[in-house]
């Protein structure tokens, strides 16, 4: 058997699931009608569950128990990952318990929730695992039968010998197979013998979910547990200058109220260790309500932090990065990007001879976007809960990325990383957000230093405010056209605020002989990160859009002429690195064409907008039909073609899909985090928009392109292209083109009548 | 000292009458399935029934709870049967899941009082409830699904 880092021998991990359950009970009896374990019995885990590897558990009495590697927020992988195990294990998908499994990146693999990666990574090795276990489970019965391995056949969960009639459970070989070596290299199913994946399957946490059971971080619990909170800066670009804690330390149920700096002077920063504020202001006491009252009593001087130092570490050497000290307001932040866009920028890829061509254009077409920073808005708000002892850490709550978070906690904490056990809770959203373990880091510090079991909790207001947002981008995008109006160049420069989101690699790259990317970026104090894809979000809206009016004044249909261009990239591709396969693109092309009846006469009066992209190793194509209701643009309809591979949980991927649609819809006409000096001027859902019941379309088909390929994943793709195709179709709605994102009350300011085609519903 | 009756269960506390329900509910009485979102009544994840109407208890002071029936979403059905969690099942609605106990018994009170609501009466009854992942589509097909499950109980 593997060794597992010492904190997770089976014995430990499962009794510190069920330390936890008084509080957060992850485990067993979702499944109804099955007499699982009931883990108020003080039984000897070590006894009754024999472990074939990681990811499998048999007990002796047949039940299965599946751990899901990878963190859950809401893109079903705590059933979809369980499925691919269950599929090569020949399992009974009714009698399985999928339970989450520990932070543990040696048996469990990456455990990485981000980059739509869960199911694209964990597509072999878990394939393999079950096979393996599989093999495991034949050759136990074949001993103990003594009868050739060859003749032990499989099905749901039960072993058979047909010569001999003998047959048994899983559960009853499970002990002897645990002692066999776990073997490499056995051969997995034919995907087209797949059976339990590509067979819709309800999510496994559903009944939980609908009862309310404690599922979230926010819901985690311990004897003695305290409550935290921290005081941010108002603004970005301040810092604490001295604070008066004595009338809020006179409030009922507080404990303690003092500072913390979050990392050492000089410590080197990773990819994911991005937080904002280094020296927190800390708030403890017995109860949420408590806490929240009494930080409002403390008195607290912030004074502008000034330009400061940060040291980076992970990928590339170690260096030194100045954070600009700057209070920094939208208007200026615009006024600055305009003048960044007049300088000559980084090239990122250049084919053919763009400015020849574009000296010798007959006519050049020239567009620029923008979109603002925007706030992750999880329904759940950051928290952690954390136990640090001088010996070692227990932390639990949401996050994605423990295998990233957890050598911080190892440097901050000064424990060795087989001390900290972290238990991933079910995450109410995540969106990128809680690839950021800050807060977690945050939670830890305050429980070492009051000795005690504590939950850090942000309110909406400081999640808003503090947020890891989508940075705010610029792109001009340039085209040349040649007499016949034939495209012979396409220039794109792209910037943001502190980084750009350009992909120099991807389409129309490829198809056009002659071709520049540039990018530029403007550093800011501003924290940004991960969200849904935050580049090509903002890429698919911009890109799209302006291909959109490209093939309207080179008078082209926009899937035809994107098609052309995707014909092009296949048979004689411009230049090299090209990041996308053209034939699943014009794939997805033209799996909406015909599902949305593009072109049609009976469509011919619709509003429809239509836009495609490939990100994060997939490809997403959107028909968007829009009408203007009660004076305001409203999404009616939506067709959507997807090629993410072999789709393993067909319903649960559909309604990822509906999803993503109905959050681009959002996000695009509403999104927008703005500052002024510093200070977010959205802190909660009174000033932050969200899309609401009445503005989610009336219908979203969902189509997805049948083939073989493995899994390419589904998180981000379908999202970006929503936003393209929804400024596609506010341009029909409205005889208007939208540059600036959110493009909601542009549209109302709309000098255009409304049209009111028909009555909603 | 207050006197809560919580999913038809009595309970007396010495508490802050100001404090709101949301947090007597999650941090003393350990019912968790109402969940903060917000704090200020506008995002529906908190919601429970008073006397059976929908309230807002991040900003219900627990003291205009005393006295009254107060159910959550752990009290709404015995088993996880109510029409709406059959429906939320059967069509598998929830992403995350964090929202879906507040959109569930804001749903509840307009099946109550409306056994066949249209889309616009969904909407009206709905609007308050947001949901970041976006399964609005799901929920809509669901209250419709649980009012016929409603409806065909009831015959």
């Amino acid at each position: 058997m593997e060794q597992s880092k010492s904190t997770q021998s089976r014995r430990s991990f499962l009794k510190s699931s069920l330390l936890a359950g008084g509080g957060l009970m992850i485990s067993f009896a979702w499944l109804p009608g099955v007499g699982l374990a009931d883990t108020s019995k003080d039984v000897d885990p070590a006894e009754q569950w024999n472990e074939l590897n990681g990811y499998i558990k048999i007990s002796s009495d047949n039940i299965i128990r599946i751990f899901n590697p990878n963190p859950e927020f809401g893109q079903n992988v705590m059933t979809s990952l369980p499925m691919i195990i269950a599929e090569e294990l020949e399992a009974d998908w009714e009698k399985i318990v999928v339970e989450m499994g520990p932070h543990d990146n040696i048996k469990l693999g990456p455990q990485f929730t981000g980059g739509s990666n869960s199911v694209r990574m964990y597509w072999k090795p878990l394939r393999e695992a079950g096979a393996a276990a599989r093999h495991m489970l034949i050759q136990a019965a074949a001993q103990t039968w003594n009868v050739p391995m060859e003749e032990v056949t499989t099905k749901a969960g039960m072993l058979y010998h047909a010569k001999s009639g003998k047959s048994g459970t899983y559960g009853s070989f499970a002990s002897k197979a645990s002692g066999i070596p776990i073997p490499q290299g056995i051969k997995l199913k034919d995907v087209k013998n797949l059976n339990v994946v590509r067979n819709s399957k309800k999510n496994v946490e559903g009944s939980k979910i609908v009862s309310g059971k404690p599922l979230f971080g926010l819901d985690y619990k311990q004897e003695g547990m305290l409550i935290a909170m921290i005081q941010h800066p108002p603004a970005f670009g301040m810092k604490l200058q001295s604070f008066d804690a004595s009338q809020a330390l006179q409030m009922p149920g507080i404990k303690d109220v003092f500072t913390l700096e979050l990392y050492e002077d000089g410590f080197e920063q990773g990819g994911f260790d991005t937080r904002t504020f280094n020296d927190l202001l800390v708030i403890v006491g017995n109860t949420t309500w408590k806490v929240m009252n009494a930080r409002k009593k403390l008195i607290v001087q912030w004074e502008a932090a000034g330009d400061t130092k940060d040291t980076m570490g992970g990928r590339g050497a170690k260096r030194e990065v100045i954070v600009p000290g700057e209070l920094e307001s939208t208007s200026t932040q615009f006024e600055k990007m305009q003048e960044y866009a007049k300088k000559p920028a980084q090239q990122l890829r250049k084919d053919g001879d763009p400015e020849t061509a574009f000296k010798n254009a007959a006519q050049i077409i020239e567009r620029t976007y923008n979109a603002p920073f925007l706030a992750h808005n999880c329904m759940e708000p950051m928290n952690f809960f954390a136990h640090v002892t001088d010996e070692k850490a227990l932390l639990a709550g949401p996050l994605q990325a423990p295998g990233w978070t957890e050598p911080t906690l190892s440097k901050i904490l000064k424990l060795p990383a087989d001390k900290i056990e972290i238990q991933m809770t079910r995450m109410g959203g995540g969106f990128g957000r809680r690839a950021y373990g800050h807060y977690l880091s945050e939670a830890a510090l305050i429980s070492k230093k009051v000795k005690a079991p504590i939950k850090l909790i942000y309110t909406r207001e400081d999640d808003m405010t503090y947020g890891i947002y989508r940075p705010m981008y610029t792109a001009t995008y340039r085209a040349a056209l040649d007499a016949n109006k034939n495209l012979i160049a396409f220039h794109v420069k792209g910037g943001g605020i502190p980084e750009h989101a350009i992909h120099a690699n991807r389409f129309p790259a490829g198809a056009v002989d002659n071709y520049l990317a540039e990018g530029w970026q403007i550093p800011s104090n501003i924290t940004i990160g991960a969200f849904r894809a935050p580049r090509s979000n903002f890429n698919a809206a911009a890109e799209q859009s302006f291909l959109d009016e490209l093939a309207e004044i080179m008078g082209k249909d926009p899937i035809d002429f994107r098609l052309e261009l995707l014909k092009r990239a296949k048979e004689n591709p411009v230049g090299k690195n090209n990041e996308y396969d053209p034939d699943r693109y014009a794939g997805i092309l033209k799996l909406v064409k015909q599902k949305s009846g593009w072109g049609k006469p009976e469509n011919k009066n619709r509003n429809r907008g239509v836009a495609a992209y490939f990100c994060h190793n997939s490809y997403a194509a959107h028909v968007v039909d829009m009408v203007m209701k009660n004076g305001h643009p409203f999404v009616e309809s939506v067709y959507s073609a997807i090629d993410c591979g072999i789709v393993i949980n067909p319903d649960a991927a559909t309604n990822m899909v509906e999803g993503a649609v109905i959050d681009g819809i959002g996000n695009t006409l509403f999104g927008r985090l703005s500052h002024k000096d510093g200070v977010p001027e959205q802190n909660n859902f009174h000033s932050y928009r969200m899309i609401r019941h009445s503005e989610a379309p009336n219908k979203i088909e969902v189509h997805f392109v049948q083939n073989d390929i493995d899994p390419t994943g589904l998180g981000e793709p379908p999202f970006p292209p929503v936003f393209g195709a929804v400024a596609n179709a506010l341009y029909k709605t409205t005889n208007r083109r939208y540059y600036n994102q959110p493009f909601f009350e542009q549209a109302l300011q709309s000098t255009n009548k409304p049209k009111i085609r028909r009555s909603i519903q | 000292m207050l006197k809560l009756n919580i999913n038809k269960k009595n309970y007396e506390l010495n508490i802050d009458p100001d404090t709101p329900l949301l947090w007597v509910l999650r941090d003393v009485i350990g019912l968790v399935g109402t969940k903060y979102g917000c704090g200020v009544a506008q995002c529906g994840a908190c919601v429970v029934h008073l006397n059976g109407e929908a309230v807002r208890s991040c900003v219900t002071k627990v003291s205009r709870a005393a006295g009254q029936q107060v159910v959550t979403i752990e009290g709404l059905s015995v088993n996880n049967d109510h029409p709406l969690q059959k429906a939320w099942l059967e069509l598998d609605v929830s992403q995350c899941g964090y929202c879906q106990a507040g959109q569930i018994m804001s749903a509840a009170v307009l099946l109550n009082e409306n056994k066949n609501p249209t889309d616009k009466d969904i909407n009206n009854a709905m609007e308050g409830n947001i949901c970041r992942c976006g399964t609005y589509l799901r929920i809509h097909q669901a209250i419709h699904l649980a009012a016929e499950i409603q409806r065909k109980g009831s015959k």
